[in-house]
């Protein structure tokens, strides 16, 4: 789909909603829901696109939508999903209805990946979506398994002794594809034909799907609001998010930047990892070059496997 | 059964006995009537000339409120604009400024 | 007369054969001492074929009743099952099911909480989810279980009531254990149970609702307010759908069952699988020649204060049993029972036992201990125990 397509399509996700001025989520969001035009039925993890879209009685939502708790946006989806199944092999429904689960990556990494792994096991028809700004954004900025090393976060700070996060990332998408589910993808709203076509692709694969999509916070990443778009690009041309795909086990590298710009530009405009910039934390952005580097040479290699 | 909530009801806030059970909302889409229109600090200005109809700031906008019709950019919602300048940054041509929203009070 | 079948079933297997009959459109559990006979039982229903439930084999208890609320808030029938320390692991969402009035059917073969783990029979698990807005009814044996998971249905799905219904069983004694079960027609059975309707789900697409909105300080305790009124309701409903299942089954189903209370100078207030042990004791006693009688409570939450303080009348002395504690507080059959008597003008003296935890048996010879100290009027103001060691 292209741009202008999905700039007139009538918006299941309406204006109104809550979320910051300049978030990434609602744009994740209309990719998304843009990429099937059979009705869709949607499951939600607490969260900032929750919360900030479904505050009692405003609801942002012009699909049904369930939030129940944090960690169970996918055991839900999987009841939904279910009840579906049996209503169709009771005769009691005939239409196609597509199915899809938004987390945060707090709700998805931590505390949510049980019921992910379970849903994902299972193979329940449907698609996945986590839409990742680092931390538990919703509630200030608490770390996550996904928070970037190096970041501070508010319950791993940079300070004195400690330098913000010093674990790496946790690996989501290698997580999903060690699954065996027939489709997963890593997109960004910086390549929105990319991502509209791999929600689209997510859609129509029968069984579980799972889309991770880098989400910019200009809120507690400390960047303005105007520049989420060019910082959810910069991570894409740093190879910090490398777009790709991994569909029944095979991979494909969706993108590979002419120029490899250094990590570096991703970090500096960000507040978040200020601190790395400073001459007693020398070291630390050269530590995160090295790891990027070093899974960017992975995900070559696995891409070139046969 | 009309949908909950009513704008009458977004109004005076019903009590136990009127409000759907479940804290269901029956109403899809009844953020609409949250104008967040009035967070704005800057609002987007287009130039009529400079704009190519290319539709990625109607895409991009996460509050949908550039309005984009037929092919056409038909203009700002100001109802939904939060002033978050993103259509600015992605414009190809650099048609839209964000100008002080104070410039335009008429009070 | 109305067709049945008589079959030799453990309580497991008569609670699952209720779920066969019912046939849910989902039902996703995951297996605990002493409940996975359900879960197995109703699995190989579902692998040859006799119903039509898409069976969900979840990863947690979490996961289980998460799952079962997203397939009710469909309009889809969903039941699961559980107990101890699946119960406390799906603890979050119990409140949810409830908040968001979802009319499950969970079956809860009472188990221990653990520490120390314990699998066999007491009621702290479900004691101590007694405030999550779930109706709660305790059954003395696989025959009450087996007809109450069907009166659950009706009673949770009433639009008055709305409000998630758990079926408990003695874990290990009734659950494990194999009885004579009267098995009822199917067809009837599928006529009482009817099907469900819902007005509002996730399947509408013409009218797409939002479901499980952040309720700041400005609208949750209307909610609230309405699953009490629920519950209140839910009072009323349960006898009416008793009644009802009473066509078929012969059985009654009031809020308790009174046992040869006329002229009991002393009565046992207990739940579940005890009262039959204490039907015993109070045969035998009555032979002897005391007035002893025992109320046997079957519909725990909502409590029937007013009903319960009827019932009582005239009783000089009662001995409440819970199987569980409150710690540091009053033990929960006990404190309602208490709540009830209140009121009235001339109270009966109150003793609160508490027995049988972690499967501890209940032997006859504790019952009639219990019943002696009443009618010797050997009352105290301190909580005792029955089959304890000191």
């Amino acid at each position: 789909m292209n741009l202008k397509e999905l700039a007139e399509k009538r918006p299941k996700f309406t204006s109104g909603h809550r979320l910051c001025g300049g978030c990434a989520v609602p744009i994740i969001v209309k990719a998304i829901l843009a990429g099937t035009e059979k009705p869709v039925v949607a499951a939600n993890a607490t969260g900032c696109l929750e919360v900030a879209s479904t505050i009692y009685p405003y609801s942002s939502w012009d699909i049904p939508w369930v939030h129940s708790a944090f960690e169970n946006a996918a055991s839900t989806v999987s009841g939904v999903e279910a009840a579906y199944k049996a209503l169709k092999r009771k005769g009691k429904l005939n239409k196609e209805i597509k199915f899809v689960a938004f987390g945060g990556d707090g709700g998805t990494y931590d505390i949510g990946l049980q019921a992910l792994s379970g849903a994902f096991e299972r193979g329940h028809d449907f698609v996945y979506v986590c839409y990742d700004n680092g931390a538990y954004m919703n509630t200030g900025g608490q770390r996550s398994s996904a928070t970037p090393y190096g970041a501070s976060a508010t319950t791993d700070p940079a300070g004195k002794v400690r330098k913000g996060k010093m674990e790496f990332r946790k690996n989501l998408t290698q997580i999903a594809v060690a699954h065996d589910i027939p489709y997963v993808a890593q997109a960004s709203i910086s390549n929105m034909p990319d991502l509209t076509r791999k929600a689209e692709k997510a859609f129509e694969t029968k069984g579980p799907a799972f889309l991770l999509v880098l989400s910019v916070c200009p809120t507690l990443w400390g960047t303005p609001a105007n520049a989420t778009v060019e910082l959810a690009k910069l991570a894409v041309e740093t190879r910090f998010w490398p777009l790709y795909e991994v569909e029944n086990g095979k991979y494909i590298l969706n993108y590979s930047p002419a120029k490899k710009l250094p990590v570096e530009e991703f970090l500096r405009p960000q507040r978040r990892f200020s601190h790395l910039f400073r001459p007693e934390n020398k070291g630390l952005v050269e530590d995160i070059q090295k790891h990027v580097d070093e899974k960017w040479e992975k995900l070559l290699n696995l891409c070139k496997e046969k | 059964m009309s949908e909950f909530p009513t704008n009458e009801q977004l109004k005076r806030k019903v009590g136990w006995k009127e409000k759907p059970i479940g804290g269901f909302i029956t109403r899809a889409g009844s953020a609409l009537e949250n104008k967040t229109g009035s967070w704005r600090a800057f609002r987007p200005v287009i130039e009529e000339g400079k704009c190519i109809h290319c539709g990625l700031c109607a895409a991009y906008c996460p509050d949908n409120a550039i309005i984009f019709e037929k092919g056409k950019r038909k203009g700002v919602n100001l109802d939904y604009c939060k002033g978050c300048g993103i259509c600015s940054k992605v414009c190809p041509v650099k048609a839209i400024k964000m100008e002080e929203e104070s410039k335009f009070n008429s009070k | 007369m109305t067709k049945f079948k008589m079959l030799p079933l453990t309580g497991n297997q008569a609670i699952a054969e209720a779920m066969r009959q019912v046939n849910p459109d989902v039902v996703a559990a995951y297996p605990i001492t002493p409940q996975s006979a359900i879960v197995e039982t109703f699995s190989k229903f579902v692998a040859d074929g006799k119903v039509d439930t898409e069976m969900v084999r979840v990863e947690s208890e979490h996961s289980a009743l998460s799952a079962v609320v997203g397939a009710s808030l469909t309009g889809a029938r969903a039941m699961t099952a559980t107990c101890s320390a699946g119960l406390a692991l799906m603890w979050e969402i119990v409140g949810v099911a409830s908040g968001l009035r979802c009319p499950i059917v969970m079956a809860v073969a009472n188990r221990a909480l653990s520490a120390p783990i314990n699998i066999h029979c007491d009621h702290s698990d479900s004691m101590g989810a007694r405030d999550l807005s779930w109706i709660q009814i305790y059954c003395e044996n696989a025959q009450e279980a087996y007809e109450m998971v069907l009166l659950a249905l009706r009673l949770a799905e009433h639009p008055d009531v709305m409000l998630p219904v758990m079926v408990c069983e003695d874990g290990f004694i009734t659950s494990h254990c194999v009885q004579n079960v009267k098995i009822h027609d199917d067809s009837d059975v599928r006529k009482f149970v009817g099907e469900r309707r819902s007005e509002h789900n996730l399947f509408d697409f013409r009218h797409p609702v939002t479901i499980g909105a952040i309720e700041l300080q400005d609208y949750y305790f209307e909610s609230k307010r309405q699953q009490q009124e629920a519950m209140k309701n839910a009072l009323k409903v349960y006898l009416e759908t008793g009644k009802e299942l009473s066509k078929l089954t012969g059985n009654d189903y009031g809020y308790f069952e009174k046992y040869r209370i006329d002229g009991a100078e002393a009565i046992i207030i207990t739940m579940s699988s005890s009262a039959g042990t204490a039907k015993t004791v109070v045969d035998r006693m009555r032979n002897e020649g005391k007035k002893v009688g025992l109320l046997k409570i079957r519909l725990f939450r909502p409590f029937p204060y007013e009903e319960v303080k009827e019932a009582i009348k005239g009783v000089k002395a009662i001995g409440v049993l819970d199987r569980s504690f409150s710690f540091g507080a009053n033990a929960p059959l006990f404190s309602e029972v208490k709540n009830a008597l209140f009121d009235m003008e001339k109270r009966p003296k109150v003793q609160s036992y508490v027995f049988g935890l972690g499967g501890r048996d209940l032997l006859e010879e504790h019952v009639e201990y219990a019943f002696k100290e009443l009618l010797e009027g050997k009352l105290t103001g301190k909580e005792k125990y029955l089959g304890l060691r000191e």
